[in-house]
């Protein structure tokens, strides 16, 4: 498939003026790598602060806008972007397609972001300070208490709300009408399944995050009552919209990383993966799920006991496909013929990691027990659990996973098995102590904590520095990949790696299946 | 590629439509549905609007204690408070009470009280023939206002409710209504 | 230990003892709370309903856990290509996904049902003999006991740790953090309902110990309960993200015996009368001014500063206000200023510490106005303006 047309065009306009869906998915993820970053040191500032009792280095208020900021930029500049990067890349090259469906809207879907990030962290300059009323903006907090950068905030969301959209549409589009001849539903692999319904997700619950954001601007602006009690309103319902989006956007965050632990354990340990059908069967429950269960976030708000059993009943259901896909996994590793790369350590990190999470998940879901855990420390260790182990570990598997196909260089294998074992130790220093703390009594977004706190927010703090600092060594182990790793040629590059993707050359050509492959899976 | 073109807008299309749609869901149903599913509940011990009374038999065998609070919302300067704290009323019978307000600043302003009841699944089972927080209500500088309420405990309150407590917050709305006096939802 | 050894120890012994302590089923908790690493089994039959509760789905949870690690972790060491093993192809198997999909459905059932018990009896607010309006304020709980009689007793409870002590320049103290100047008294075994609201943003009640967590939220009440069966004092925060200072408005319960439970009640009720008294006596400017240096770092220094300097609110020291007619600067203090943080106060002080902490104000950080608010002042001013 050599001969093109055309190659890329040169310097910056390639970038600017991109459609192809490797140049854009390359874009994404590098954008979501600088916001993982910044995210992190956000991270880094609130756990120096919290170090030691006291205040030491920031105010209360500059606290409240790093908390209210690592979670906007980890949820909505690092782990979404990276997901929807890997989508670009991926995606047209496991279903045999020549590139996303509408590649000028993918253009737009990324240029979008990094106005809507810059305008989002230039809050933090303005007078009043940035957003601090936490990454779930909970009204009246957010309207009548907020600062006046609030409009800005909104007006970010609304753009990465968009972009957001705009991209799903195109990942439906793409999935829907160019997969290779003989590529039927269920051929398809999972990473591709679980972005579908991911796609779906997301068009269906991003138009309520910018009607919840539009209904504050009202509020703030144009004398509206949505969520004041004094026109008729309800902070409450507040609440219930955010989270209506807010609980299938947890999926959104997860089932990609589902998607790519499917690919990457069966590589590795030389098995096809056990019970595609029923993992498709399963994300698709855990989706339908997500719209159901939105109010175990709000257990403590007061709402009618029939309520209250409803969304916790539906809540504990989840544990019942989780479940299965993590059977699933343990399964395909059953008897295989297991090696441990960095990809399948990351991958298997993963699967240790988001179980603990879905445990203690399991144990919020329970309405009476969560009275207690509620807003605690319990809970940030819990989200951390699933997220970072979740959402962070399996891109990274991915990274490493695919990175030789994309540039045709093999990443240091030392180098990534470190970068594992001490994210893996440093992750668990940080985040397991923080359940200790929370089933205590230590409420979260505080900045600073009673005396009987002190040891394990130290040793927490330590851990989150040493997890920060193991991406360090991600970052340099990838740069030098592509800028003197070891060449490979094999198209295949994994030995049990299986897929349309690995029948292209290595390192991928600017085109691909420019002449669609017939797919005998 | 050209083939799939038409196919792909339709998809484009119909994803459109339901972006649009569930923009429009969040204010046409859950807005509204919050709204009917808070009185039908009592969410929040929201209680419904002017009772129209029906004529209905006093169970003069049960007594129900009613007590009542007052808070003022942020910033609001008004003294504010119930004329007796509780009362001991039988389901079906028409009670009425009244509020203390006074106005302590040099201008006049306007006040909205909200209710709330607990239990809140009381909530449907109090019903307020007359209220003073069904209106706005204006208050010259330095005076002082009788604001009546008048309710009924319907007789099909649960057996395991003795006492209810109905809480008035009231808040400021004289800028919110110069500010703008046209959306007000 | 230096600080500096005593995190090294922590890096170094951290998660061994961490993992050590998860395995031992918690059996560190004793009776000093530092570095507690379970929820406290509470001093209310409800809270240790809720322990049992939460240590039944803990241990399922762990259980389930050593046999799907201990699986995954036998096939990682035996099924790995360095022993040479081929690679099975299996990849179904309907009899096993049936199985791990009914049986965890049974396990849930199993959870639902004391789950379902429990949450009945936390929602049961019925027959309370008592009850207490709670209210939150940014950052600051307000108590009103209800009175059948119309006597009721309300105070506000502050944070009563030093600015000093948060900012380093002055030893923390025991309960850093978890003190207030006033806090909520109640008798052992009587049922105590509250009834919480808030006063500006959502705010939540939380004491671990009594098994409490309830929203407060501006313009509607939520009730919830607790009986307490042991006397002592019980401590917990706000849980809800509520602004600046969320993280400095403690919640104490003083738990105690019914008869110290209406000796309280009866000094509270003759404070109240006493506060009236004083209100009819004039004072000198040395007794307003020692009165108002307490009543202003109680409530005024978080945010116009220690010496009177500004910070979220502006500058005392040379202010216009405090340097200014004595009208208007009482009706900052007693109506706030509207738009902006600063609150009406008019309803939070009584007017003896009202007319303490404006005369304070005028006579303190540079500030040498010479004049006095007297308590009449202020109650007049608040009658008549």
């Amino acid at each position: 498939m050599g001969d093109h047309h055309h190659g890329p065009a040169k310097g910056l306009k390639r970038w600017l003026f991109a459609t192809n869906h490797k140049d854009i998915g390359t874009m994404y993820l590098w954008f979501s790598f600088a916001m993982f970053i910044l995210g992190g040191s956000f991270a880094m500032i609130i756990r120096a602060e919290l170090f030691q009792p006291g205040m030491q280095l920031v105010d209360p208020a500059f606290f409240n806008q790093m908390t209210t900021m690592h979670g906007l930029v980890m949820v909505f500049g690092a782990i979404m972007p990276a997901f929807v990067g890997l989508a670009n890349w991926m995606i047209p090259m496991m279903i045999g397609a020549p590139d996303m469906a509408l590649p000028r809207m993918n253009n737009w879907s990324f240029w979008i972001l990094p106005p809507a990030f810059l305008l989002l962290a230039s809050t933090l300059f303005m007078e009043g300070g940035g957003p601090a009323f936490g990454w779930t903006f909970y009204a009246p907090l957010s309207t009548t208490y907020a600062p006046p950068s609030v409009t800005f905030f909104i007006f970010g969301v609304h753009i990465l709300g968009l972009s957001s959209i705009m991209g799903s549409i195109n990942i439906v589009a793409t999935v829907w009408n160019l997969r290779a001849p003989g590529m039927t539903w269920m051929k398809m692999p999972l990473f591709v399944w679980t972005w579908f319904i991911t796609a779906y997700l997301l068009i269906a619950v991003m138009p309520v995050l910018a009607g919840a954001v539009t209904m504050m601007l009202m509020d703030i602006h144009f004398g509206t009552s949505f969520f004041s009690a004094a026109g008729g309103g309800d902070p409450v319902l507040f609440q219930h919209v955010f989270w209506f989006f807010g609980h299938p956007e947890v999926y959104i965050i997860i089932l990609p990383a589902f998607g790519v632990v499917s690919q990457i354990i069966p590589a590795f340990s030389r098995k096809p993966l056990f019970g595609y059908d029923s993992m498709v069967y399963a994300t698709a429950s855990i989706a339908f799920l997500s719209f159901i269960v939105w109010a175990h976030h709000m257990y403590t708000v007061g709402m009618p006991i029939a309520g209250e059993l409803f969304f916790m009943y539906a809540t504990m259901l989840i544990a019942v496909p989780t479940g299965v896909k993590v059977f699933n996994w343990i399964t395909t590793m059953w008897r295989g013929a297991m090696t441990f790369e960095t990809p399948m350590l990351f991958c298997i990190g993963f699967v240790v990691l988001f179980t603990i999470g879905g445990f203690t998940g399991l144990m919020l879901s329970i309405a009476p027990n969560d009275f207690q855990y509620h807003d605690s420390y319990f809970v940030v260790a819990h989200f951390h659990y699933v997220m970072v182990a979740g959402a962070v570990f399996s891109m990274t598997a991915a990274v490493y996973y695919w990175l030789p196909k994309w540039c045709g260089r093999m990443y240091n294998e030392t180098m990534g098995k470190a970068h594992f074992w001490i994210s893996f130790i440093g992750f668990n220093i940080t985040f397991f102590p923080q359940h200790f703390v929370g089933l205590a009594g230590m409420p979260r977004r505080i900045p600073d904590y009673a005396l009987q706190f002190t040891d394990f927010n130290m040793m927490s703090s330590i851990g989150a520095f040493i997890y920060g600092g193991s991406q360090i060594l991600f970052l340099y182990n990838v740069i030098a990949t592509i800028v003197a790793g070891k060449p490979v040629s094999d198209d295949k590059v994994w030995e049990g790696a299986e897929g349309l993707e690995w029948t292209v050359p290595t390192p991928a050509p600017f085109h691909t299946f420019s002449v669609p492959p017939q797919f005998k899976g | 590629m050209a083939g799939n073109d038409t196919a792909i807008y339709i998809t484009v299309a119909k994803s459109a439509t339901v972006v649009v749609a569930m923009f429009a869901f969040v204010f046409v149903v859950m807005v509204p549905l919050y709204d009917v599913l808070c009185e039908a509940l009592g969410i929040n011990g929201k209680t419904g609007g002017r009772y129209e009374a029906a004529t209905i038999a006093v169970d003069e065998s049960r007594k129900i204690k009613i007590q009542f609070i007052a808070s003022n919302n942020d910033d609001m300067p008004w003294e504010f408070g119930p004329s007796v704290v509780s009362m001991e009323v039988h389901p079906g019978a028409v009670n009425s009470t009244v509020f203390l307000a006074r106005n302590p600043m040099t201008d006049s302003m306007i006040a909205q009280a909200i209710p709330s009841v607990s239990p809140s699944r009381a909530a449907e089972y109090f019903h307020k023939t007359e209220c003073f927080c069904f209106e706005q209500q204006p208050l010259d500088g330095g005076k002082t206002a009788e604001m009546p309420l008048q309710f009924i405990v319907d007789q099909d309150l649960p057996k395991d409710i003795g006492t209810i407590t109905l809480s008035y917050t009231i808040f400021d709305v004289t800028d919110m209504l110069k500010k703008d006096a046209v959306a007000s939802r | 230990m230096s600080s500096k050894a005593k995190w090294l120890k922590s890096l170094a012994l951290g998660p061994v003892l961490a993992m050590l302590a998860t395995a031992a089923g918690f059996a560190w908790a004793d009776d000093s709370k530092v570095n507690q690493v379970n929820m406290p089994v509470g001093v209310t039959e409800l809270g240790a309903t809720i322990y049992d509760l939460h240590m039944l789905i803990f241990w399922i949870c762990v259980v389930i856990g050593v046999l799907v690690f201990g699986v995954m972790f036998y096939s990682i060491w035996a099924h790995r290509k360095s022993r040479g093993v081929t690679p099975s192809q299996f990849h179904e198997s309907t009899k096993v996904e049936i199985a791990w999909t009914v049986v965890p459905f049974f396990i849930l059932l199993f959870m639902a049902v004391p789950a379902t018990s429990t949450l009945i009896e936390i929602y049961d607010t019925s027959d309370a003999d008592m009850d207490i309006v709670v209210t939150g304020y940014q950052w600051k709980w307000k108590y009103e006991y209800l009175q059948d009689d119309g006597q009721n007793v309300s105070y506000f409870s502050n944070l009563r740790t030093s600015q000093d002590e948060i900012y380093n320049a002055e030893a923390k103290g025991e309960h850093y953090l978890l003190e207030v100047d006033e806090a909520v008294v109640v008798p052992v075994n009587k049922k105590v309902r509250l009834l919480i609201t808030a006063n500006d943003v959502i705010h939540a009640w939380w004491v671990p110990e009594l098994a409490v967590k309830k929203d407060a939220i501006p313009g509607f009440v939520n009730e919830t309960w607790f009986k307490a069966e042991k006397e002592g004092i019980y401590r917990g925060q706000c849980a809800e993200l509520c602004g600046k200072d969320h993280g400095f408005m403690p919640i104490v319960v003083r738990v105690v015996s019914e008869e110290e439970y209406s000796e309280w009640l009866g000094g509270k009720q003759k404070e109240a009368a006493e506060i009236a008294e004083l209100m009819a006596q004039t004072f000198s400017l040395d007794e307003l001014v020692a009165r108002g240096e307490e009543v202003y770092n109680r409530n005024c220094l978080a945010c116009h500063g220690a010496a009177g300097e500004g910070g979220v609110g502006t500058a005392i020291a040379a202010s216009p206000i405090a340097t200014g007619e004595l009208d208007g600067h009482l009706d900052v203090g007693v109506n706030g200023v509207p738009g902006t943080a600063m609150q009406a106060f008019g309803g939070q002080l009584n007017d003896v510490d009202m007319a303490a902490v404006i005369t304070f104000q005028r006579n303190a950080f540079g500030n040498n106005m010479g004049d006095m608010v007297q308590p009449v002042d202020v109650y007049n001013y608040k009658k008549g303006s």
